[in-house]
């Protein structure tokens, strides 16, 4: 815990920010608030308003609804985003399995992030198109 | 021969120790105090007042106290109004710092806020080992043992309110000859030059506003755009009484306020020599300036304790910290002041706690004091049984005028429970973040919050057989939510709990 890796370092090495500039993740680093959390605490809750989107730094998380495990989140997930752009309340619980350092950006601040990094925006449908690819793979 | 030292508590065992003796310090030894827990509270300061012994730089704070207000001076309400002054039981002892103000501005002054503070710690008797500095800690199997200064202290529970001052430089090449916001120069030492400020927050926009009559040139640089307070619906914007710079920079008048990321910073022989990077706009840019300066934050001194498991954010300023301010991977170590900020509670819209300032802090060292005395020295709280009938104005007055849930929005909540054997029971101000999270008896947590379009609004968080829902309550024009649609939807919400 005494050296956690910089943040900039972290978000060069994932796949949602890797069209980015150094000093554009710089700025990224600056706008997102960074927050751990502890094992066992929830970071969204399932029907509760107002949150945001959460990019995983380190540690795991689990997506639970009501009550069971349906996925696993660690470095380069992230969460929130549905709850977001649909603006409801979030459909699932996130819980860290252990420590959890994460990135949070606004729900508020989320659309005029993305207008103004279109490269992220096309980086998360790519893996908003993954995971809807699994779910179909899943139920065929 | 040696004189006799004096000062209370020596080296020794403890049941608690507290560090430091500025505002959340003295508000953490008060609370704990008025518990009946005993505990050693150590400053390596000779006075108390923390931070405003020195700090704000330009001598004037950015929170107000206002000496005339539409609360009644010394009541609980009027505490939404000044959030400069600690809490105090006693009437006598609240209210202290509007007392020391001389009406040139409802800020007070750094001198004032600092007698303020001496005024609380020695009305209410708070007593300090002054000159006493915490210098390591180590885990001992059933608590801490603090090194100093004076020797060594044995406790089960630290509590460290060293504060968030302790300057900080991002590691930008070349930085090092670079003075920070607190080395800065009296302001006639910068007229006619060309300064260059990083940092666009508070700090730095409180330098430039002070070199306006002064310096030639002003640009001020970070990576992200400026947050304005106004935008942001919250305190953790730049505060509209430095928006004057930013005014000049919109009209072109002298004053450069970019988004860039400080590649290196190099001396020249009459000055600097700044290379950056544009990040809204993809620029490369190379900046002569004759002085800069870091306005870059500051970061509470955790000396080391990041060893002892504390996991930090913000490059390791800030402790990460559970809803009771725990650290979140250093079981036992807990902090008061402005450190209280590393929990950071839901963010609803968000919009964060005031916990980086006295206003919200205040606060949370009550709170902490209650569930500390409670959860680790047995001390039993009496609280106060409600009759049905007094349930929904109780808690719509809370949502009117409660000075906890208005300074800690969507933070801090007035929590009711609803238990068969104890009846209806006011469990006191509670963090809502273990409110939504912890099982326990059918109950309902109110708070205060606000969205983005500015409408402020109570939200009754309401559990029932262990899930929790979320009610928002009718946002009212003049803030008054004791109306009757209030009462009427609130009990509907309760319906079936009483």
């Amino acid at each position: 815990m005494a050296d956690a890796e910089s943040v900039t370092n972290i978000l060069a090495g994932l796949a949602l920010f890797a069209d980015l500039s150094r000093p554009q993740l710089e700025a990224v680093a600056h706008t997102f608030d960074e927050q751990w959390f502890a094992q066992g605490q929830r970071i969204l809750r399932q029907g509760l308003t107002g949150s945001g989107l959460f990019v995983v730094l380190d540690g795991e998380a689990a997506v639970t609804i009501d009550g069971q495990t349906r996925a696993v989140l660690s470095r380069g997930d992230f969460f929130g985003e549905i709850s977001v752009l649909l603006g409801e309340p979030p459909a699932a619980d996130i819980v860290a399995l252990r420590p959890l350092r994460c990135l949070v950006l606004s729900g508020a601040d989320v659309e005029a992030f993305l207008i103004s990094h279109p490269r992220v925006m096309y980086r998360m449908l790519q893996a908003e198109a993954r995971r809807l690819r699994s779910a179909n793979l899943w139920r065929s | 021969m040696a004189e006799l030292d004096t000062r209370p508590f020596p080296p020794g065992d403890y049941p608690a120790v507290v560090v430091g003796s500025g505002p959340g310090g003295l508000q953490m030894s008060y609370c704990l105090a008025r518990l009946g827990v005993r505990h050693a509270m150590l400053s390596a300061d000779p006075a108390p007042g923390g931070m405003f012994r020195r700090l704000p730089l330009f001598e004037r704070l950015i929170t107000w106290s206002k000496p005339h207000a539409p609360a009644e001076r010394g009541t609980r309400p009027y505490e939404w109004y000044d959030w400069n002054s600690l809490l105090a039981d006693d009437p006598a002892h609240r209210a202290l710092v509007p007392e020391f103000m001389d009406g040139t501005s409802y800020f007070p002054s750094r001198a004032e806020m600092e007698r303020g503070l001496a005024a609380f710690a020695e009305r209410t008797g708070i007593q300090v080992r002054y000159g006493c500095r915490w210098e390591g800690t180590r885990r001992k199997s059933d608590g801490f043992v603090l090194l100093t200064s004076d020797g060594e202290y044995r406790c089960r529970v630290a509590v460290f309110a060293v504060g968030a001052a302790q300057p900080w430089k991002p590691p930008i090449p070349g930085i090092e000859s670079v003075p920070h916001y607190v080395e800065a120069k009296p302001v006639r030492a910068y007229a006619g030059k060309r300064v260059f400020i990083i940092g666009k927050r508070n700090s730095g926009f409180e330098i430039a506003d002070a070199l306006l009559p002064w310096a030639r040139q002003i640009i001020l640089a970070s990576p992200r755009p400026v947050l304005h307070s106004l935008l942001s619906r919250s305190t953790s914007g730049v505060r509209a009484r430095y928006l004057q710079p930013y005014e000049d920079h919109v009209l072109a008048g002298g004053i450069l306020v970019l988004d860039a990321a400080i590649g290196r910073i190099e001396r020249t022989p009459d000055g600097y020599r700044v290379f950056a990077e544009g990040t809204t706009i993809t620029r490369a840019l190379t900046l002569s300036a004759d002085e800069v300066i870091a306005a870059t934050g500051f970061a509470t001194p955790l000396l080391d304790l990041p060893a002892l498991g504390v996991a930090t954010v913000n490059e390791g300023r800030i402790p990460a910290l559970t809803p009771f301010w725990e650290s979140i991977s250093g079981p036992g170590i807990y902090f008061a002041g402005s450190a209280s900020q590393g929990a950071s509670g839901l963010r609803k819209h968000g919009i964060g706690s005031n916990s980086g300032g006295v206003a919200g802090f205040r606060h949370n060292a009550r709170v902490l004091a209650a569930h500390l005395a409670e959860t680790c020295f047995g001390v039993r709280i009496d609280r106060p049984v409600l009759r049905p009938d007094q349930v929904v104005p109780y808690l719509l007055a809370e949502a009117t005028r409660a000075p906890e849930l208005w300074n800690q929005q969507s933070y801090l909540a007035r929590v009711v429970s609803f238990n068969r054997e104890r009846g209806i029971v006011d469990e006191g101000i509670l963090p809502l973040a273990h409110f939504v999270d912890a099982a326990g008896p059918d109950a309902v947590g109110m708070v205060v919050e606000t969205d983005r379009e500015g409408n402020h609004y109570p939200v009754a968080y309401v559990r029932r057989s262990g899930r929790v829902g979320e009610h928002a309550l009718e946002s009212d024009l003049m803030l008054d939510f004791e109306t009757t649609p209030h009462r009427a939807q609130l009990r509907a919400l309760l319906e079936g709990l009483m």
